[in-house]
């Protein structure tokens, strides 16, 4: 392994205690991974923008507040993948769409300034299925991102860019938003850890909003303990949001370095496992139960009934709202215009420049949203849509009466062929089956990786869902997880991993 | 048939979108598939269910009523499409109603 | 008799106002949308200023950038329930906002954040009066939205929408807190109609101003009105279809378009037509009202709740807190200030009506008599106002200035004639009434030993005169005074001079 491969391959909290000591300078660290996003990135895709001298400058920053001894932040200097939702004031912001090629946003976002304010580098932002929405980063205008496992298949999404980035050795640190498991999911079938914390504990402000009541900030990284480091960085209250907790963050950190659930209750949710599930999904997902049972945890079936119905409801509520939040894209103010030839009148400009700057996806879901908040349909729709919603949260506060956490597998199947779902999109909904109630009811929910499947030795994904606030928990049994299982098989899964996402050149070290 | 090629042309037109007849069509089946499926959620008996539109439960969220400063004219115009005299130049508006 | 030739209008001829409510009964319902006065905007810290540079006070919230997210305003929400309150409303409890869904280049969101089915105040009223009668208007909803931007419309021949080439849009006005008050329907007013509509919103205009929540300038389009009207034979059990006319902005327009209305649609009616549910425009420079553009398809606003904010649920101490807060509203002030002024309804009518109330009464908490300060304000200074197109209260004189003058009247310190100098020494900012009496040289010759040489030296220079007055004829005393008054510059008091004169001869 040469000396730049054992940077990119060191944990997060790797890589800060060794800046912070003094080791490397956070400066070298963030040109390691630049070159490694430089040697990489035409075959993983997972970068619509690289901001190298943004990155250098802001390395450089935290070299200079170390070396003056000021106190420097737990992830001070480590370089990060920013999900191209979030404005950035020195950086185009897209969303995936062509409506938004090369806008540049005049605001930070709140997520963008606290990394700042931390001493996260970021190195650029990362694709994504337009407006998040999708579960394959293929509703990209600017193209797909490739999973670091399989160039073949995809990463996930809709923020597989991060998760491509962070499999990759890109970057150790991933932002991603997660609306119906967009974090979760990308973060399963990349071999990562994925975070949804509870809703209104990260904020929203800056992040272009696709279905505002579910939409949540949240990392991407390749341990638990990395991961709660930047849950801690990119939480609290934020009184841009309305919508954002003004309680105390959740601790999340000590709970990933306590790594304990002996008398845990665990409740395996009966509605989320059978039919519709690969065989090697379900084999990994019983033994990483087994194991929380070994571990000393009290392992339960619990039914949430109406589980069965958060799919439709979910495809009710966020295709409503994103009817709504993307009406703004009109070609007037910012972005896109297409058709303004001196004649047309401005709402023709807007439909022609609405027809051209969205891709079939986004089209789809605005035309549904419409359709369910219609006059003579919201009843029927949006209105038990809602409904179901309820039903959801009751039965999540019925089965936290009786468990501590809730588990599941966090995709019904490992990554897909690229171009399988693409015209399909009722098979692609699928793929957040088991994400979405965590979205519906708005508590925290992680995913983290229990091992390959061994029909495609793709990686599987043990979804573990905790109560709103509680998100403590949940990272408790996520690292005791990580820890065992890590220490079964001698080395962290992703080191089982075959091209990109094994270290340059040295395939047969990093496959051992 | 839940829905049909007209109610889709008809959405396309409120959401401005300017569709093809063969997009139209591609749209009026698959959306067909989805909304056949989505309709499950009227299994629910759902009397007395109040809806549920936020996770979050709050309310009384407020601002102070302060001024902050402004982006300026400049950095508001910067992204325009067209401007002209400090606005927005958009095309010509069909009057509202 | 006018005939409509508007394209897209149902054939008729207009039929006279006074006949037309001979026949048809109208039913009135006023939608008024008005500005807050808050110093930031709805849901940004934006400023709310009026004629500021276009786009200069704009931020990502209220320019609808991708990514920002609205966050209430506390005191809006404190204003409507304000308004509510002493509209005599239901506050609610709990309510949200909800969007409004429709695409408009002024809208930067293409939603507008307002209130559906969830208003912040319901079920109140508002009495007004109407030559002596008073109407009890019933309040349906009062509720809280942002305003859109401001378009300029480029090209064409008359800066109007319709026939421009492009349109320039100025978002500073965009997240403005606006309240819309909405009336239930306000049957039975028959020929008064228009003028209810006028007392209606001037009532509401002086509540509003009252309550400080708005400074209500209509000129600057901060307080704006969509007046329904519609009519149906006198003595109907139903009422006919309604047109709501859009964007009324004058007090005077508002009853202008109920009366042109009124006509039209008798028309319509009479020549056998149906009057078409639609929304029309008024014109101040003709004052008839035309159809807007006929729809392709019906609206469709897809109301949802707002999922970036949270519901809105006042305390009840809260909203206690702000009850016991009200100031004293207009109704209330002028009972009380026509029993403390002690005037016949006509002249606080009038007064009301050229907006002197309140002058007349600090002029007479200053010191004067109700009298007198009603004299003043109605007359001499009203006609000041007239001729220089301001309104009262911006003239360029305090009430505390016009009492000082009426005590200098009061105590012959000044003619009224003096008096009305000493004014017009004010409107020109010489300064106070006493600097300009000292300054002019204004006061009344009251130096006895100066009257009476000069008493003297008018007898001395005209004895016949003064022989016809000993003889007893004391009308012929006039020209005497006269002689006096011009020998004293018209600073004496002529009364006094007069008993003067005739002391001296005798006739006292």
């Amino acid at each position: 392994m040469t000396a730049a491969d054992e940077l990119i391959t060191m944990t997060a909290a790797q890589m800060a205690q060794a800046v912070a000591a003094g080791e490397i300078s956070a400066a070298e660290l963030a040109a390691a991974h630049l070159d490694r996003i430089a040697q990489t990135d035409v075959h993983v895709r997972a970068f619509l923008h690289v901001a190298r001298e943004t990155a250098l400058t802001a390395a450089r920053a935290v070299d200079r507040r170390r070396a003056a001894g000021e106190p420097l932040g737990p992830l001070a200097g480590v370089p990060l993948a920013l999900k191209d939702v979030f404005t950035t004031a020195d950086m185009p912001t897209t969303c995936g769409s062509k409506i938004l090629a090369g806008w540049q946003p005049p605001y930070d976002a709140t997520v963008t300034t606290r990394l700042r304010a931390a001493g996260v580098v970021i190195l650029g932002k990362t694709n994504m299925d337009e407006f998040a929405m999708g579960s394959s980063t293929e509703n990209s205008a600017f193209g797909p991102s490739r999973n670091p496992w399989d160039l073949g298949r995809v990463p996930g999404g809709s923020s597989g860019g991060s998760a491509a980035a962070v499999a990759a050795y890109q970057a150790p640190l991933g932002i991603g938003t997660d609306t119906g498991g967009s974090i979760r999911q990308p973060g399963a079938v990349c071999g990562l850890v994925g975070v949804k914390p509870t809703y209104g504990g990260s904020s929203r402000y800056g992040l272009v909003a696709f279905a505002s009541s579910l939409d949540t900030p949240g990392p991407l990284t390749r341990t638990v303990l990395d991961a709660a480091l930047l849950h801690e960085v990119i939480s609290g209250h934020d009184p841009r949001d309305s919508t954002s907790l003004d309680a105390p963050v959740p601790p999340v950190v000590a709970a990933a370095r306590a790594a304990d659930v002996a008398g845990l209750r665990v409740g395996v949710v009966t509605e989320l496992s059978g039919e519709g599930y690969a065989s090697g999904v379900l084999a990994r997902f019983g033994e990483a139960v087994e194991l929380l049972e070994a571990l000393g945890a009290k392992i339960a079936e619990v039914s949430c009934p109406h589980f069965d119905y958060a799919l439709p409801a979910y495809y009710l509520i966020a295709p409503s709202e994103c009817s709504s939040n993307l009406a703004r894209f009109d070609g007037m103010r910012y972005g896109l215009r297409v058709g303004d030839d001196g004649t047309a009148s401005a709402e023709e400009v807007m439909s022609l420049t609405r027809a051209a700057g969205f891709g079939p996806e986004v089209k789809r879901r605005i035309m549904l949203g419409a359709y369910a908040l219609s006059s003579g349909y919201y009843d029927a729709y949006y209105g038990k849509a809602q409904q179901v919603r309820t039903l959801i949260a009751r039965d999540f506060a019925a089965a936290f009466d009786q468990v501590d956490v809730l588990v599941s597998p966090t995709t019904p199947t490992t990554a897909f062929p690229i171009g399988e779902r693409v015209d399909d999109p009722m098979a692609m909904y699928l793929a957040d089956l088991c994400t979405i109630p965590a979205n519906l009811a708005g508590n925290a929910a992680i995913s983290v990786p229990c091992g390959l499947a061994p029909e495609d030795g793709l990686p599987v994904g043990l979804q573990i869902m905790a109560p709103v606030l509680a998100d403590d928990r949940m990272y408790r049994v996520a690292a005791a997880i990580e820890a065992a299982l890590d220490q079964r098989r001698g080395h962290p899964l992703l080191a089982e991993a075959r091209g990109i996402a094994a270290v340059t050149g040295t395939e047969s070290e990093a496959g051992r | 048939m839940s829905i049909t090629r007209d109610e889709v042309a008809h959405l396309a037109r409120l959401s401005r979108l300017a569709l093809t007849d063969s997009e139209l069509e591609h749209f009026a089946e698959q959306l067909d598939v989805i909304i056949g499926a989505v309709a499950r959620v009227q299994e629910v008996a759902a009397v007395d269910i109040p809806p549920t539109t936020h996770a979050a439960d709050l309310s009384n969220v407020f601002r102070d009523d302060l001024v902050v400063p402004p982006l300026g004219t400049q950095a508001a115009l910067a992204q325009a499409p067209a401007a002209e005299q400090d606005r927005f130049r958009v095309p010509r508006i069909l009057a509202e109603d | 008799m006018t005939q409509l030739t508007t394209a897209g209008d149902a054939p008729g001829v207009r039929v006279p106002f006074d006949e037309a409510v001979t026949r048809y009964e109208p039913v009135l319902g006023l939608e008024t949308h008005v500005e807050l006065g808050t110093a930031a905007k709805m849901f940004c810290g934006c400023p709310t200023v009026f004629g500021a540079e276009p786009n200069s006070a704009v931020c990502p919230v209220c320019l609808g950038l991708p990514g920002s997210l609205p966050v209430i305003n506390r005191a809006a929400i404190e204003h409507t329930i304000r308004i509510g309150l002493a509209l005599h409303c239901s506050i609610a409890t709990w309510c949200r906002f909800a969007r409004k869904n429709y695409f408009y280049p002024d809208m930067p969101k293409n939603f507008q954040i307002s209130q559906y089915d969830e208003p912040l105040c319901t079920d109140g009223w508002l009495d007004v009066e109407v030559g002596g009668r008073v109407v009890r208007v019933g309040i349906e909803r009062v509720h809280l939205e942002e305003d859109t931007g401001k378009s300029l419309h480029v090209g064409g021949a008359t800066g109007r929408i319709q026939g421009a080439d492009y349109s320039l849009v100025d978002y500073n006005r965009a997240g403005i807190p606006l309240v819309e008050v909405v009336t239930k329907p306000i049957p039975g007013t028959g020929a008064l109609a228009p003028e209810v509509a006028r007392a209606y919103v001037t009532e509401l205009r002086d509540l509003l101003r009252a309550l400080g929540v708005s400074d209500v300038r209509m000129e600057q389009g901060s307080l704006r009105c969509d007046v329904n009207v519609s009519i149906a034979p006198v003595g109907s059990a139903e009422w006919g279809k309604r047109t709501e006319t859009k964007n009324v902005n004058s007090l005077r327009s508002v009853e202008r378009a109920v009366r042109s209305e009124i006509e039209r649609q008798a028309g319509v009616l009479d020549a056998g037509g149906r009057v078409v549910q639609e929304t029309r425009h008024f014109h101040e420079e003709t004052g008839v009202t035309t159809p807007g553009r006929s729809k392709e398809e019906a609206q469709d606003y897809r109301y949802f709740p707002e999922p970036d904010l949270v519901p809105v649920a006042p305390p009840a101490a809260w909203v206690d807190q702000i009850m016991a807060a009200l100031p004293e509203l207009p109704a209330a002030r002028r009972a009380r200030l026509a029993a403390e002024l002690g005037l016949p309804e006509s002249d606080m009518a009038a007064l009301r009506n050229v907006g002197a109330l309140d002058l007349v009464a600090e002029t007479v908490a200053a010191g004067a008599t109700p009298e007198q300060a009603k004299n003043w304000w109605l007359s001499e200074l009203s006609r000041v106002a007239n001729t220089t197109g301001t309104e009262l209260s911006a003239l360029a004189v305090t009430p505390a200035q016009v009492a000082r003058i009426c005590a200098l009247v009061e105590s012959g310190e000044l003619t009224n004639r003096l008096a009305r100098q000493v004014l017009d020494g004010v409107l020109a900012g010489e300064g106070s009434p006493d600097e300009v009496v000292a300054a002019r040289g204004l006061a009344v010759v009251t130096d006895s030993g100066v009257l009476a040489a000069a008493v003297d030296a008018a007898i001395a220079a005209s004895p016949e005169v003064a022989g016809k007055v000993r003889a007893g004829k004391v009308a012929a005393a006039g020209a005497l005074v006269g002689a006096v008054m011009k020998a004293t510059g018209g600073q004496a008091d002529a009364a006094s001079v007069r008993e003067l004169i005739l002391q001296r001869l005798g006739q006292g």
